[in-house]
């Protein structure tokens, strides 16, 4: 092995503002809640104060977002509004650098993810819906589709950006008008987007931004003049979401949690496979919902797998998001590293084998060193519980069969993986799988064509494809 | 008012992304409505014609590669000069076709809508043509559409940039390629577009501009083995009939539009689906 030298991105190219304030009518202006503090989960420093709605904000933004769709978009042709989104594709390609950085500082993500992945995907959101907004009438919901009217979203802190994007464009193209809640640790990207959404003239209350805490979600899901609500997040709130509109008329799509099996069968390309299982598990330090998080590897295999695997999770750079050759930045919060660790306790306390990488951590700031368990049974909790972060547990099969039903043994259904040689096999395999996406000698790819959401309680309704338009016309 | 000289284009052909004069060294002159001098245009041959199929079908392979999403974009990007250059489409179309200025612009605005209409189309084609097939055994079997290759455009003969563009952007939005023969007594707006293409990171063969006699050039593209179809749309009434039966000796894929064809209103897809084919896969299923 050799040292890699620093490749720092400049930290400079983010533009950080001392203070962010909330985005709504078209208008930046001062939350009456109470200020939050976001930090870089990286060192720990404070880098933007933020204000945040208070429930009467909730309700201001809320009725900004009617008016704007009495007024205005509802009744804009689909050929206008797509030209408006088109312009914020534009806008989010011009500013990548810039919106890149800025989300590895608030989130810790590394840069090479959100330079390559987070906000080129963003952009492409948007892009694709803007050429939807006037042929809704070929996207199989009918021959001239509604919109919904006002959408309350609800997005969580581990791509703050592409889900904004993967929220706002489908409900713009459908002709909705957006009040959207970023995540608490990670509100700076929304609000430059609200500022990219001013700089492309879009008509007041369009798109309304309010950070804040939980209690600002559960206002906005709450509020009476809201017609449709999307929520990406943990399971156990998405539970309380649905409950709480049990009896409205309101529209409810959820992308909730996961514990996706990633299925290795003893004919599959091995080197190929450990890179998808890594990519799988440790891509954005495991903060995603379709991580590949249970391995399933065929009992003949397993020993020279997990070896390969050691191997090769040794060799991950952990540590400066910002610099270019990180492969596994920071924990996003110290909350979720003291949940991280104590599921990994967890699986010591029942038993697993507990392999972690020797890499060298920062002094400063939330890492967790990736960690492999082997002899993991489905009964473990580390086997079950989504860790949400860069753990991954390693169980056994020996028919095709047999996982089969350890991957189906979940209250989850978001995502599956697949290795094998075999086409015919892939497809036997992706029949029998309960999961709303399957990949194949591949994994955690995106593609604002490709329809994306779960099956059980890793939520319902899709993202992107002509099926995520659903979510956002009244049919 | 200046008492400048103002220099004057000359109007080429635009073949494999370059601008050449015809081989054939014809030129002939443009008017406007009223029937004064605008400018000569060079005058096709038979030869310009199939340079320019051997240019289209040498692009083909390129552009029907490209992801969906890139070809959206490219598209995009046109849409985006084309704004750029909105002044110099209103006064073209306007001495062209001889409306006011007012209609000019309203054609004008409506040909770039239209080019950002199509433009959204290149990535969903597939979702909204293609299917999963449920067939009755143990297998997966999907369909999806993919370009036919090159397709040789007629221009329509009024609509000298509306027209030209509903019945361009179509073809290579779903990744073919083509020839294009403009409007005989309306090239000047083609030829300027071309310039547009030339400089919109569209690669140069994609689309090829022809300009001249629409019944001196058709029928060798009708009859050409390396042209996978015919759009009718600017074809003299008296050689349709012709034309199509030359098409026929190549089994190629024949748009006959409608008649009074209202470029003006929101299209339909049958632009798209008219040079496309449908692939069906079949692959077992089993462990």
């Amino acid at each position: 092995m050799w040292e890699y030298a620093p490749a720092p991105e400049s930290r400079d190219i983010a533009n950080l503002k001392p203070n962010y304030r909330m985005f709504v009518d078209g208008k930046f202006v001062e939350g009456s809640g109470e200020p939050l503090k976001t930090i870089n989960p990286a060192t720990e420093e404070v880098l933007a104060e933020v204000s945040t709605a208070s429930e009467s904000d909730v309700d201001s933004a809320v009725k900004a977002a009617r008016r704007a769709y009495d007024r205005v978009w509802s009744k804009m042709p689909g050929s206008e509004r797509a030209k408006y989104i088109y312009r914020i594709a534009r806008q989010i390609q011009e500013r990548g650098r810039e919106l890149a950085v800025l989300e590895s500082l608030d989130n810790g993500k590394p840069i090479k993810e959100s330079r390559d992945v987070d906000v080129p995907t963003a952009a492409s959101h948007f892009f694709y819906h803007a050429g939807w907004a006037d042929k809704l009438g070929y996207a199989g919901h009918g021959p001239d589709p509604k919109p919904l009217g006002v959408a309350g979203q609800v997005i969580p802190w581990n791509f703050p950006l592409l889900m904004a994007a993967w929220k706002i464009a489908p409900a713009l193209a459908c002709g909705n008008t957006v009040v959207l809640k970023p995540a608490e640790t990670t509100p700076l990207t929304a609000l430059v987007l609200a500022d990219i959404i001013q700089q492309c003239d879009l008509p007041p209350g369009v798109v309304n931004i309010i950070p804040g805490a939980g209690d600002v979600g559960a206002a906005l899901v709450g509020h009476t003049d809201v017609n449709k609500v999307a929520f990406t997040g943990s399971t156990d709130v998405g539970k309380v979401i649905q409950g709480q509109l049990a009896g409205t008329s309101k529209k409810l799509t959820l992308e909730l949690g996961g514990k996706a099996a990633n299925i290795v069968f003893d004919d599959a390309p091995l080197d190929q496979a450990v890179e998808g299982i890594v990519n799988g598990i440790f891509f954005n330090q495991g903060h995603v919902c379709c991580a590949g998080s249970r391995l399933l590897v065929q009992e003949s295999i397993a020993d020279e797998l997990i070896e390969k695997l050691h191997a090769r999770v040794s060799t991950l750079r952990v540590g400066d998001p910002l610099d270019k050759n990180t492969d596994v930045g920071a924990i996003n919060s110290r909350e979720q590293l003291t949940k991280i660790k104590e599921l990994t306790e967890s699986g010591e306390a029942e038993g697993a084998t507990r392999w972690t990488s020797e890499c060298s951590l920062p002094d400063k700031g939330f890492f967790f060193a990736p960690t492999v368990f082997s002899g993991v049974s489905q009964a473990m909790r580390i086997a079950r519980e989504e860790i949400f972060g860069p753990v991954l547990s390693v169980l056994t099969f020996r028919t095709p069969e047999e996982a089969v039903a350890k991957a189906n043994n979940t209250p989850y259904g978001l995502s599956a993986g697949v290795w094998t040689d075999k086409g015919s096999r892939i497809l036997w395999m992706a029949q029998r799988l309960r999961a709303g996406v399957v990949w194949s000698n591949t994994f955690n790819r995106f593609d604002p064509t490709a329809p994306f959401g779960g099956y059980q309680e890793s939520g319902f309704g899709r993202e992107g494809g002509r099926t995520g338009l659903e979510a956002y016309l009244d049919v | 008012m200046s008492d400048r000289i103002t220099v004057a284009k000359t109007y080429k052909l635009y073949i494999g992304g370059k601008f050449p004069r015809s081989e054939s060294g014809r030129s002939y002159p443009v008017t406007d409505a009223k029937g004064t001098f605008l400018a000569n245009a060079a005058q096709g041959s038979r030869k310009d014609a199939r340079d320019a199929v051997s240019a289209a079908r040498k692009a083909f392979a390129g552009w029907s590669g490209t992801t969906a999403y890139n070809r959206g974009q490219v598209l995009y990007r046109v849409a985006e000069v084309l704004e750029g250059r909105r002044e110099q489409f209103i006064a073209e179309v306007a001495t062209s076709e001889g409306v006011p200025a007012k209609k000019a612009q309203s054609l004008v605005d409506t040909a770039i809508d239209r080019w950002v209409w199509y433009a959204g189309w290149t990535d969903k084609i597939a979702a909204v043509l293609g299917s999963s097939n449920p067939v009755a055994g143990p297998y997966f079997s999907f369909s999806t559409p993919e370009p036919t290759g090159v397709v040789a455009v007629l221009a329509p003969q009024q609509s000298s940039l509306l027209g030209l563009i509903s019945v361009i952007a179509p073809v290579i939005a779903s990744g073919n390629t083509c020839v294009v023969i403009t409007s005989q007594d309306r090239p000047l707006p083609a030829i300027t577009l071309s310039e547009v293409l030339a400089t919109s990171d569209v690669p140069g063969g994609v689309v090829n501009i022809i300009t001249g006699r629409t019944a001196e050039i058709a029928p060798w593209l009708a009859s050409h083995g390396d042209v996978n179809a015919l759009d009718l749309t600017g074809a003299p009434e008296s050689i349709r009939a012709d034309l199509e039966r030359s098409a026929a000796g190549t089994v190629k894929r024949v748009l006959r539009n409608k008649q009074n064809e209202d470029f003006a209103a929101t299209p339909d897809m049958s632009r798209l689906r008219a040079y496309l084919e449908t692939k069906t896969v079949w692959h077992p299923m089993g462990v």
